[in-house]
Parts: structure tokens; C-alpha cells; sequence
């Protein structure tokens, strides 16, 4: 199963995923249409900066997810099907207890709607909005065996060089 | 057809296909690579002005909505607007002040140039108040040039010589009142940048304002004032007939391409390609094959019926027929990717401009006092690259069209003058007021990658013509529509109204053309929408109106370039209804879209600007427009 994944040393906090994130959530999925509308969409990926670092985050889609565990009507969901986490909206009443449980942030509410809303994974694309709009390809969606393999050959390759400058 | 997303050219189409066989990158290949474009960039409301930035605007309102230093969205938006209108006010401006240089210099003996029209000079003399009477060609155009260098120099409050002498007087009343007349094209250039620093001005009204003002500098001492002094320089143009498409160049001949926006050096190269055309021969070669692209194209097509060889977006591929044995280039809309590409082929990319270097190409410096040895050392360096052609890269498509250029004012007027030759403009005015010509549409500008090639322009004027709104055009404009056959006597027939096809006959045939004229009427480079707005003018002092009354509108389908939000800016407050077929950075501040679009800017110029990126809608709102003028004129 892809996952979305984020190589941290390459994400510039252009906020290119979360412009993107909030018109495929728009009526007219597109930029000029979004803006345009009377209630403006909303993002569900937030790139936050740390200590010298900046991170889009969204939901991580658990495989244990506690959001799913602490909803008391049932509204949040993991799919069995596609395996991704999902809030239904006719469900949800708006207590925030998953909210409160995700450790990531990655939960926010509808402020119109009073309803949790969190990154749904583009269902309806084969690669997500934010995914596609990273102009350094920061922002993966990948098999994560093939991120950690990448990962490995690149660990290899600075330690190689570093041996080298020795 | 593969391609048919990128271009409507079908040359461009081919070419595209030789170039992908060969690795070659072009600029729709980059265009894909850039996708998707950055959000905050598209509406306008990212600021980097300081350096406590960059800051952005979340437009969903759920992220920060002020910058560092406490600017909205309104106040990004209208600083990034005027500085857009003075990045193109710029370009105009110093290409202008280039060509007055030259004025003077060849004036007073110091260039090499001689002076072609001397009816323009007294013309453009005449309305700057200069006394004519008993001076000789030389004198009065010293002083036409130190006329033009004075508007440069203008320590005063009094506004722009060159503005107050071409503009309608109505016009420079409502400017007036509005506090827009600008005094000195450097002094608003250099004003408005210090106006869009930070922490100087918070007022997007204000900021708007000046974009108007600036406007006006592109158009009186930008636009026009560079066409009249190379009127001047060069010779007015007259209906000349010549091709377009990259069918022009040809396999066995020495090919320079000429692609920039001043032509200076270019009416040399023309000059000297004839001189030198036995040296061509002598390296075996059948002659000299010129060609242009971009409005250094226009200038030398107008004026010596160079053929033209592309247009903005196909200047890549030019290179890639393999025959271009040199490409000259001066300033402005020169891709800096003509000398990788260059590179892989025999082709000489020259650069001629000290502000205009690319790396990679040879430096031929223009230098106005040595400009016929610059010239001459041009045309012999592609004499020598014939020589490196290699053969098995040599392939040009065939396809060209036949197209009529020339109508300058002067010569529109000429050619009416001979049903009318008491009221020139009464037999155009007579065939508005009846209906037969519905109205005039000015198709202008650019190509722009986010628009397949040509297509906005052939579509909305197909439509614009069925309804009998008789098209000028300029710019990368004309040179898409002469490729699709538009300049033509034949496209009358095949394209216009029956009422609008009557008149082109009658008027054709009265000029003795014993055709047609061609239903879009060439006018000439970007600088020459100068020779829109004077016969808009014109039609406006006939009728006894003001401009913005008129039946009339303008349209930059394609555009891309800087230099067209400042010409749009122009005409916007010159009070024409001015369409943009790509949508400006600006939707970012719903007051300044607003502002420009609607009610506000119309009550106080007259025009607005409309934006509409679909071609056949975008002409049904400009004939909307049209019938509404003619209803409130009462025809």
C-alpha cells in the first residue's frame, strides 16, 4: 500500500500542498473557482516549521488509529478496503475526542459545519493534491519498503563519502 | 494531430515532433515541468519586497492574512500590479529613448543613418508645437529628438510634451482631474518603485492610480513616441505583401532570423544582407534569406516585407529546422534557452545588446555611431556558419501563408481616401453608423505556454469576423493570425460578415487593389499599438466623441509579457474595454479585481479590463460590449 511520505530535508515551506489540498476540496477544483466561492475550502495538510525544519503534516493514517478507537457514533472509520482512515461526515457530531487523541495535529474542524474534517487521501485521485504540487517532490506517495530501500542506498552513499574525505 | 495541445501552427506541430525525436527540451516541455505553478504566485499575494518576507496571504482566510510589516492581500496585490506595469513601462520607455538617440545622432551627422520620412518628421513636429518653416530635414529632427530628451528631463510639474501633443484632449482633461498626467517617464518609473517599497504606500486605490499613470508613460512615451521617431527614421509603413510561417526559410540560402523589439540594428541588417548577397553566392549559397520573429519582425516586415519566420513561442524552434545559419537578437521576450539549444546545432545565436547577453552566444555589440560595420559583421558571420551546415539536421517544414502588412495609419487613411478624399474617415465612419461594420476589435499581444499557440487568437477572431467586427491586430497577434492565412484579401471572403465583406470590397477595390482588403489588418509591432490608439482617436474626433463611446474594444488573448498589463493599462485609460485572455495575478484582492473589472475604474476612464479565458465566450462579451456603445450612440 503507497503511503504519503516526506523526505524532511528537501521541504522548502512553500505551502504549495496546502493551496492545492484546500481546491481539490473545493466545489470547482480549481484555483480561480476556490477563491472565488462564497465558503472557502479548506486544507488538511499544514506545514509546520520546527527547529530548523519544516514539515507538511497530514493525517499518517494509522494502522491503530486512535481517532477511530476514542470516536464514540462511529463517524470515523478505517476502510477495509483501501485501508485509509475515514471521517463520515452524517455520522459525526463534533465532540473533538479525536481531535484530542491524534498526536499529529492532523484532525481539524469544519468550522461552518461544527464536523472533523482530515485529509482523506484523495480518494478519487490515483496521486494525492499535495503530492502532486510539490515543486521538490518533497512530498512522496510510495510503496514505503521502496522509501526505506531509497533510504538505505542514500545512507550508503554519504557514508561512503564521508570515508572518502577521511 | 500529436502536438494539437501545444500549437495550433502546424509547423510548430511538426517541428515539435523532430525536436522530441532528437532530445531536444523546448519551452512547452519546461512549461509541463513547472506544473502545477505556485498558488500564492497565480492570485498575486506574495510579497518580496523586504527581507523580513517572503510572506503570503492564505486566500482560504484559515492561514495568516497579513505579511510581516502588516499588509492585506489588497495592498500585495496592487503593489505587485504597478510594479508589473512599470516593469513594461520600462521596456517601452528605454526602447523609445534608444530610438530618439539615434534621432539625434543621425541628426547631427554622428550615425550612420539617414532620415527616411520626412512627412512624418514635420507631422510629429507639427503637433509638438515645433515651427517647421525653412528648416532643413537634419535641424528639425535635432529638435524633434531634444523635444523628446526635454520629457526625459522634465524637472517641472507640467505633464509629458509627447502625452499632451497625441493624446485626445478630452482625454488629458479626465487624466488630469484624476491627478494622473505623468511628467516625466523616468521620474514615474523611479517614483512608483520607491511608492511599492516597504513601508511607503498602504493604499491600493492610490497604488491603482499610479498604475494608470504609468500606463500613460507606456503609451505616450513608451509606445508612441517610439514609433514616431522610427516612422521618422525608417519610413511610415504602406501595404506591402510578404509570408509568414517557418516555410519562409530556405535550404539552399544563408538564413538570419532577427528576433527582439528595436530595430535599429535590423534595418541595417536588411540593408547589408542586399550588399553582401555575392558573398552568400560565393560560399554557395543562393542568396540571403532574412526572416523575423517577435517585433524586431514586425518593425523590418512593416517597413521591408522581411518575411516572418515564428512567433514568440516557436523561436526555439526555428533553430531546429537546422537552416538558420545566424539568429540576431536585441532585447525583450528572447528565451534564454535559444543558446542551449543553439548549441546543438551549426546555428549563431549573436547577441547584440549590452543589456542582453546570453551565455553562449557571440557578443556583436550595436554601437549606434558603427552600427553598418556591426551590421556587415553580422551577415558575413552567418556566411561563414552556411558554410558548418550539417545536412543530415537540415529540415524545414513547408508551410507558409501569404500576408499583407503595412497599415499604418497613414496608410489606412490613404487607402479610405480614395472613396473620400475630403472626409477619409467619413466612408468608415458612414459604414459604423449604418451597421455594416459592427465595430473594431484590437487583437494584440503575446503567445503565453498556459494557451495552445495561436488558438485563442484564430478562434475568437473567426467569431469577431462572422459578427462584421473588423480586426486590427499587432504584436505576436498579427503574426498567429497572418500564419493562419487572416491577412489575406481571400480571408474576407472565407472569414467576414456579408456587410463586413462588402465594405472591405468596396474599399479594396477603391484602392485598387481590384480585391478585398484583408478582414485583419496588420498594424505593426507592440510599440505600434500606438497606431491604434491614434485612430481610435481619430474616429473619436471625427464623430465628435470621446474614445470610450466608441464601438470598440481590445483583446490580449495570449499574453505573457509585462510590457502588455502596462500597454492593457494604457488602453484601459485611453477609456477602451480591454480583454485579457489569461487571467492576471490580481484575483488574490477581491477589491482590486474588482476595481479593475467593473464600475470603479469604468466611471472614472471609461474602460475596464475583462477577463475571459474562453475564446468564443470572450467574443460574444466584446460584440456585447460593442452593440452596447452602438445603442447608447444611438446606431
Amino acid at each position: 500500500m503507497k503511503q504519503i511520505l516526506v523526505d524532511i530535508n528537501k521541504c522548502l515551506a512553500c505551502k504549495s500542498c496546502e493551496i492545492a489540498c484546500a481546491v481539490t476540496h473545493s466545489g470547482s477544483k480549481d484555483l480561480y473557482g476556490a477563491v472565488l466561492q462564497e465558503r472557502k475550502p479548506k486544507q488538511r495538510v499544514y506545514v509546520e516549521a520546527g527547529d530548523g525544519l519544516s514539515f507538511p503534516l497530514q493525517c499518517r493514517q494509522c494502522e491503530e488509529p486512535r481517532c477511530v478507537q476514542a470516536c464514540m457514533s462511529g463517524a470515523m472509520f478505517r476502510d477495509t478496503e483501501s485501508g485509509l482512515v475515514q471521517n463520515n461526515s452524517d455520522k459525526c457530531v463534533g465532540c473533538w475526542m479525536c481531535v484530542m487523541v491524534c498526536p499529529f495535529g492532523a484532525i481539524i474542524q469544519d468550522t461552518e459545519e461544527k464536523k472533523a474534517i482530515k485529509c482523506d487521501r484523495c480518494m478519487e485521485l490515483e496521486v494525492p493534491a499535495c503530492v502532486q504540487a510539490c515543486p521538490t517532490k518533497a512530498i512522496k506517495f510510495t510503496q514505503i519498503d521502496d522509501y526505506s530501500r531509497a533510504a538505505r542506498k542514500q545512507y550508503l552513499t554519504n557514508f561512503q563519502i564521508s570515508e572518502e574525505v577521511k | 494531430m500529436r502536438f494539437a495541445n501545444r500549437s495550433l501552427d502546424p509547423a510548430v506541430r511538426k517541428m515539435l515532433g523532430e525536436a522530441n525525436k532528437d532530445g531536444i527540451e523546448t519551452v512547452w516541455d519546461r512549461f509541463e515541468l513547472q506544473q502545477p505553478q505556485c498558488g500564492f504566485g497565480l492570485l498575486g499575494i506574495c510579497c518580496r519586497n523586504c527581507i523580513q518576507g517572503p510572506c503570503r496571504i492564505d486566500p482560504f482566510g484559515n492561514g495568516p492574512q497579513k505579511g510581516v510589516c502588516g499588509a492585506g492581500a489588497d495592498l500585495i496585490v496592487a503593489r505587485n500590479l504597478l510594479r508589473s506595469v512599470v516593469g513594461g513601462t520600462a521596456a517601452h520607455a528605454d526602447h523609445a529613448y534608444e530610438a530618439a538617440e539615434a534621432l539625434y545622432l543621425a541628426a547631427t551627422g554622428k550615425a550612420p543613418y539617414e532620415i527616411k520620412d520626412e512627412a512624418k518628421l514635420k507631422s510629429v513636429a507639427a503637433k509638438l508645437g515645433i515651427e517647421t518653416a525653412g528648416k532643413d530635414k537634419n535641424e528639425l529632427a535635432r529638435e524633434v529628438a531634444e523635444t523628446a530628451f526635454a520629457d526625459f528631463a522634465n524637472h517641472g510639474t507640467s505633464p509629458m510634451k509627447w502625452l499632451t501633443a497625441t493624446a485626445p484632449q478630452e482625454r488629458v482633461e479626465t487624466w488630469g482631474k484624476l491627478g494622473v498626467l505623468p511628467r516625466n517617464p523616468d521620474r514615474e518609473i523611479r517614483t512608483a518603485m520607491h511608492q511599492t517599497g516597504m513601508g511607503v504606500d498602504s493604499d491600493p486605490v492610490n497604488l491603482i492610480l499610479s498604475a494608470v499613470k504609468l500606463g500613460l508613460v507606456d503609451g505616450y512615451g513608451g509606445l508612441h513616441l517610439a514609433t514616431d521617431i522610427q516612422d521618422i527614421l525608417f519610413g511610415t509603413p504602406a501595404p506591402v505583401v510578404s509570408e509568414a510561417n517557418l516555410g519562409v526559410l530556405k535550404a539552399d540560402h544563408v538564413n538570419i532570423v532577427i528576433h527582439g523589439h528595436v530595430p535599429l540594428l535590423s534595418e541595417k541588417i536588411v540593408e547589408w544582407a542586399k550588399k553582401l548577397a555575392d558573398e552568400a553566392r560565393a560560399a554557395g549559397a543562393s542568396g540571403i534569406q532574412l526572416s523575423g520573429i517577435c517585433c524586431t519582425g514586425n518593425e523590418v516586415l512593416m517597413r521591408q516585407g522581411v518575411p516572418v519566420a515564428n512567433n514568440f513561442l516557436a523561436q526555439e524552434l526555428a533553430i531546429t529546422t537546422g537552416v538558420v545559419d545566424a539568429m540576431v537578437v536585441d532585447v525583450q521576450c528572447i528565451m534564454p534557452s535559444l543558446a542551449d539549444i543553439s548549441a546543438c546545432y551549426h546555428t549563431k545565436l549573436i547577441s547584440t545588446m549590452p543589456i542582453a547577453k546570453l551565455p553562449g552566444a557571440q557578443h556583436i555589440p550595436f554601437e549606434t555611431d558603427k552600427v553598418d560595420e556591426t551590421a556587415r559583421q553580422i551577415v558575413r558571420t552567418a556566411i561563414e556558419a552556411f558554410k558548418n551546415r550539417d545536412p543530415q539536421k537540415v529540415n524545414v517544414p513547408d508551410e507558409k501563408s501569404r500576408v499583407i502588412a503595412g497599415f499604418s495609419v497613414e496608410a489606412i487613411v490613404g487607402a479610405l481616401s480614395k472613396i473620400d478624399s475630403e472626409a477619409p474617415l467619413k466612408p468608415l465612419v458612414d459604414n459604423i453608423a449604418n451597421g455594416n461594420v459592427l465595430g473594431a476589435c484590437a487583437v494584440v499581444g503575446c503567445n503565453n505556454a498556459k494557451v495552445i499557440q495561436d488558438s485563442f487568437h484564430v478562434t475568437m477572431v473567426k467569431e469577431l469576423l462572422k459578427n462584421n467586427v473588423l480586426v486590427v491586430a499587432t504584436g505576436c497577434a498579427a503574426h498567429a493570425l497572418g500564419k493562419a492565412g487572416f491577412l489575406t484579401p481571400e480571408a474576407a471572403e472565407k472569414y467576414a460578415g456579408d456587410t463586413l465583406k462588402a465594405v472591405l470590397t468596396a474599399v479594396g477595390n477603391a484602392a485598387g487593389l481590384n480585391a478585398p482588403l484583408p478582414p485583419v489588418l496588420h498594424m505593426g509591432s507592440c510599440v505600434d499599438n500606438s497606431r491604434i490608439g491614434d485612430l481610435v482617436s481619430a474616429l473619436a474626433g471625427y464623430l465628435k466623441v470621446a474614445v470610450k463611446d466608441l464601438p470598440i474594444a481590445a483583446s490580449a488573448p495570449e499574453y505573457q509579457h509585462e510590457k502588455a498589463i502596462a500597454i492593457g493599462t494604457w488602453a484601459v485609460s485611453l477609456g477602451v474595454f480591454t480583454h485579457l485572455g489569461v487571467v492576471p495575478p490580481v484575483l488574490g484582492s477581491k477589491q482590486v479585481a474588482t476595481i479593475l473589472t467593473s464600475e470603479p475604474v469604468e466611471s472614472l476612464l471609461g474602460g475596464k479590463f475583462y477577463v475571459e479565458t474562453d475564446p468564443v465566450k470572450a467574443a460574444e462579451g466584446i460584440i456585447a460590449h460593442i452593440k452596447d456603445k452602438r445603442a447608447k450612440l444611438g446606431i
